[in-house]
């Protein structure tokens, strides 16, 4: 049993208790996103995939398609928030992408370049966050981190099963923390993989440094918006 | 010290000049007026737009660029369609530069990520003024060790900044072109729309801030 809904007017069939941010993506429509991993749980921490749902706007990470649902994403107010969550995380951190080893590999990034940003509309925090080297595989750039949750959920130690990436504090100071002991069990491979999964260049993988030319790095060589659209884990 | 008087002060642009060839300035007056300058910056955005090659040619047919480092004229000379301004605002004859243009131009557009939001020189905001000036001048390796250390102070000398500021935190901007630099081809796009009339616009596959 299928149900019918709408997307900018285009009447879409879909299974039922689908995620919309994944309906809207096979169905050719591209909706921005940071925390989201197609295939896993949903974290709803960026908001960024903000759409109006029967004209309410709602995380599309985190709504499941019913029969009849009206939804837009191509919306003036829906797209002017999600651009200003997407600006205010370039000025909430430090941001100066051609230092970062990051860049071309970005999440933020290249949702930046898709919604065509060039400039914040918010002040320039400069924050100032401290930095971490002490575990075996990862820096910490925690002034890049987006606060995203995805290393806090989805890496756990493989035998004990706990949890290695944690926040701390609240507000203004909280950040990041590693779990050094448990992270240092990781295999190499593993953590070439966490510090893919982190969306910023806030998990720097030591030794990798700035390995792609510019030109051909991973959004350069197929953007991110069609990496989405092809059902992709960005 | 004392500031030098004005009468002592002899300003580049009030020399005297030889005068311009008439054709050459009257097929200049028809032109879209652009004006440019780089504040704290590093010059590399103004070479990006010497990138675009033989495309600059294709421009200049449509613009001319009055006051610019290449052509060493140091004012604005005649009102101007569009500034073009590179780095970020570091100290007081930034600012007052800033304004100038702004007042003598009608589109602004901040270029590069240090115009934009302070790029590498605001690696300074992180730390207090004094501690960089300390960094730079008396606890410096490089130092010259036979006087003493001194942090440069004179009244010609433009105080600077306890920050490095974005240009929009100090006038008003009307458009803005990321990258460190920004390629040519997103310059050319930009310049290209405005100068004939379409709106402004980085496609995604262009857009880039490093
Ligand atoms: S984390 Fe992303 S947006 Fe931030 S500096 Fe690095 S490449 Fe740029
Ligand atoms: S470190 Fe990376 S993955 Fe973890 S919360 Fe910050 S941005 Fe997200
Ligand atoms: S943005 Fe980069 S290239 Fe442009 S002036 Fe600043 S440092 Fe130089």
């Amino acid at each position: 049993m299928s149900v019918y809904l709408t997307i900018d007017g285009k009447t879409i069939e879909a299974a039922p208790g689908a995620t919309l941010i994944d309906v809207a993506a096979d169905n050719g429509v591209y909706i921005p996103s940071l925390c989201y991993m197609r295939g896993k749980p949903c974290l709803g921490t960026c908001r960024v995939c903000s759409v109006k749902v029967n004209g309410n706007l709602m995380a599309a990470c985190t709504v499941k398609v019913a029969a009849g649902m009206e939804v837009a994403v191509d919306d003036a107010e829906a797209a002017d928030f999600r651009n200003a969550l997407v600006e205010i995380n370039f000025s909430e951190g430090n941001h100066n992408c051609p230092s970062c080893e990051k860049s071309g590999r970005c999440e933020l990034q290249a949702v930046g370049y898709e919604l065509g940003m060039v400039a914040s509309r918010f002040p320039y925090r400069f924050a100032k966050r401290s930095r971490e080297d002490a575990a075996r595989h990862f820096f910490l750039e925690r002034d890049r981190c987006i606060f995203c949750q995805r290393c806090v959920e989805f890496v756990r130690d493989e035998e004990t099963g706990r949890k290695i990436f944690s926040i701390d504090a609240r507000g203004w100071k909280a950040e990041i923390v590693i779990d050094v002991a448990l992270a240092d069990r990781m295999t190499g491979e593993r953590a070439a993989e966490v510090a893919e999964m982190c969306p910023v260049g806030c998990i720097i993988e030591k030794g990798r440094g700035y390995d792609d030319p510019i030109g051909k790095r991973k959004y350069e060589i197929k953007s991110l918006r069609q990496r989405v659209l092809d059902g992709e884990t960005a | 010290m004392s500031r030098r008087s004005e009468a002592d002060t002899t300003f580049a642009h009030d020399l005297p000049a030889t005068p311009m060839d008439p054709d050459a300035m009257a097929a200049r007056e028809d032109k879209i007026q652009v004006a440019m300058i780089a504040l704290c910056g590093c010059w590399g955005c103004t070479l990006s737009l010497l990138d675009m090659d033989e495309n600059l040619l294709a421009l200049l047919q449509k613009v001319n660029i009055n006051r610019s480092s290449f052509t060493d004229i140091k004012k604005i000379p005649v009102r101007s369609a569009i500034g073009f301004v590179e780095g970020g605002v570091a100290n007081e004859e930034n600012i007052e530069t800033l304004e100038h243009f702004r007042e003598n131009c009608d589109v602004l557009i901040a270029v590069g990520a240090c115009a934009i939001w302070g790029g590498v020189p605001a690696m300074r905001n992180m730390t207090p003024l004094a501690g960089c000036l300390r960094e730079a001048y008396v606890d410096s390796v490089t130092r010259p060790l036979e006087q003493p250390p001194t942090i440069p102070y004179h009244p010609d000398i433009p105080r600077i900044t306890k920050q490095v500021y974005p240009l929009h935190e100090v006038v008003k901007i009307d458009y803005f072109i990321p990258g460190c630099p920004p390629g040519a081809q997103v310059i050319r796009k930009v310049l290209d729309d405005l100068v004939n009339g379409r709106p402004f616009g980085i496609p995604a596959a262009i857009n880039r801030y490093d």
